[in-house]
């Protein structure tokens, strides 16, 4: 039989989560702090309107773009929380979640060998996604000793004439990281300079606790440049309900539509109805939620500043990204250990790229009981591992 | 709102679901300074702002015998004094758990709890109802908590999510 499996594909290299994924659920009762995911349900009145949606016998098709009340709805949103106009259900297309938005948007602007600028350690889907749109990721390595955050420098290195998108991950997954205002302002140079369009996915902007999450979107000549990602699953504790959207110009989100509507129809109808819920009447869980974390943010960062534990100090998200370089163990080794040892599970580094390497991704999507019992099993590891050195 | 204010309301909500939190801890997780906890937690004890710490138990659970009632009370307010009064002479009832002044068809709903269903119609018949003031009584037994307080007894929730996702 000949080969059935396309070259790109099988070149594709399987997700690092995946793997661990795997030998963690072999474990029997090992405390996971590995979920990317809010530990929150999805506040009962937005469930609530969900069930009543089928109730009503609401199980029809929406339009390709999505439910046109909640189009306006996300235009409102963005405008309340982020300061920027859409005008229009024309600049809005609802997906199954901001991984689509993702994947169809890069497959809307893209030309073979055209260039994407991808920032590492982020999430795990960007160079997957340019690739199979025919496109070639190029990696900016973010560093720690600038809180993870993109410079100018940092981007302008990489910039070839063949580079056309910026990706954006902020707040970003794994390591938290969030760009204020300023650096947002200097890299918007780089992009004004070089032509670059941005596919800012803000997936995490309600969950930024240093001020007021700032969209690229919202800085001057950005939004006619910028695809704006963003999604219902971290602010609503939705992530089940697969929900996103995409906002920006009109000549991009009709193509990303004319994919979407060939591909994936429309997104499902009861999350729409769900989301529009969310969007009336949710800003009240967000703050909750947002609280939450906040706390569970600080309680880490000290617990690690008193064990020793190198972390810079994230403002978004819900991840911390500590350090474990002084142990001389690969992210992998040492996450296998603290499992193997502990029945604590973290996310190597090197799951969100190879610059993840030396450092651990650790949610703090869990009940503050949880994080002390894990923290607890942390230290004793962290304790013997030194005690041995 | 003011910044003690501000924190005020910051420890209230953390306390009134978690009377046994840690000082330290908290003051950690709302990123401000122990003491400042501790001497705002002080000054609303005084100002009765916070009234007391107690435990939220589920006594079925328990081989305790208890009966809890709702009892909806229709009363005659008195001259210069509304409700106050004959409130008061209810609250003062060991048995008497809660009393709240309501709006609607009856006056003050009194909460109480006894050992036995007789114990509670004891009550309400010669205690209650004996009243002067109380013109009459409805008297709601609770057959099972569900909630209470923000808090869910009747099920357990267990996290469902995957181990580990991206």
């Amino acid at each position: 039989m000949r080969e059935p499996i396309a070259k790109k594909v099988s070149e594709m290299k399987p997700s690092g989560i995946r793997k661990f994924f795997d030998i963690v659920s072999e474990m029997k009762d090992a405390i996971s702090l590995g979920v990317g995911e809010p530990d929150f349900d999805t506040p009962w009145h937005i469930r609530d309107e969900g069930i009543y949606s089928l109730e009503k016998g609401r199980t029809f098709y929406t339009s390709n773009s999505g439910l046109k009340e909640l189009r306006h709805e996300i235009c409102e949103y963005i405008r309340r929380h982020y300061n920027v106009n859409y005008t229009g259900e024309k600049d809005v297309l609802i997906t199954v979640g901001g991984s689509e938005a993702i994947d169809i948007g890069l497959r809307a602007v893209l030309d073979p060998g055209d260039e994407v600028v991808i920032p590492q350690p982020s999430y795990v889907s960007y160079e997957p996604c340019t690739i199979m749109a025919g496109g070639v990721p190029v990696i900016v390595e973010l560093k720690e000793e600038n809180e993870f955050r993109l410079t100018a420098d940092d981007l302008e290195k990489v910039i070839t004439p063949r580079t056309k998108v910026l990706i954006l991950p902020f707040p970003n997954n794994p390591t938290g990281a969030i760009m204020e205002r300023s650096d947002l302002e200097s890299i918007r140079e780089v992009i004004l300079k070089h032509d670059l369009l941005v596919m800012s996915d803000e997936i995490y902007s309600e969950l930024s606790y240093k001020g007021d999450h700032v969209t690229i979107a919202s800085l001057p000549d950005m939004q006619e440049r910028t695809i704006l990602i963003n999604g219902f699953s971290k602010a609503f504790a939705m992530t089940g309900w697969r929900l996103g959207y995409a906002l920006g110009p009109q000549r991009i989100i009709e193509q990303m539509t004319k994919i979407h509507q060939y591909c994936i129809m429309c997104a499902p109808t009861n999350s729409q109805y769900a989301a529009l819920e969310a969007l009336r009447h949710g800003d009240q869980d967000v703050a909750q939620m947002k609280e939450a974390y906040n706390e569970r943010r600080r309680f880490l960062m000290h617990e690690f500043h008193r064990i020793g534990l190198k972390c810079f100090e994230p403002y978004g998200a819900f991840y911390v990204f500590p350090s474990i370089k002084e142990f001389g163990m690969t992210s992998d080794e040492f996450a296998v250990k603290l499992l193997e040892a502990k029945k604590v599970a973290v996310v190597p580094g090197t799951a969100f790229g190879s610059c993840g390497e030396g450092f651990l991704r650790i949610s703090y999507a869990y009940s503050i009981e949880n994080l002390k019992i894990a923290l607890e099993r942390i230290e004793e590891f962290i304790m013997e591992l030194r005690g041995r050195a | 709102m003011d910044e003690i204010t501000e924190l005020r309301m910051k420890i209230l909500k953390a306390i009134e679901h978690e009377g046994r939190v840690d000082l330290k801890e908290l003051a950690i997780r709302l990123g401000v300074d122990e003491t400042d906890v501790a001497n705002e937690m002080a000054d609303m004890e005084k100002e009765g702002i916070i009234c007391g710490y107690q435990t939220l138990i589920d006594w079925d659970k328990t081989d305790a015998q208890i009966v809890t009632a709702l009892i909806e009370v229709r009363v005659t307010p008195q001259r210069g004094q509304g409700f106050d009064v004959i409130a008061e002479r209810i609250y003062k009832y060991a048995e008497v758990d809660s009393v709240y002044l309501i709006s609607g068809g009856f006056d003050l709903m009194v909460i109480m709890e006894g050992r036995t269903l007789k114990e509670v119609s004891t009550f309400v018949t010669d205690k209650l109802s004996a009243l002067d003031s109380v013109l009459s009584c409805a008297t709601h037994f609770i057959l099972r908590k569900y909630k209470v307080n923000g808090t869910i007894l009747a099920k357990r929730y267990e996290d469902e999510r995957m181990l580990i996702t991206p």
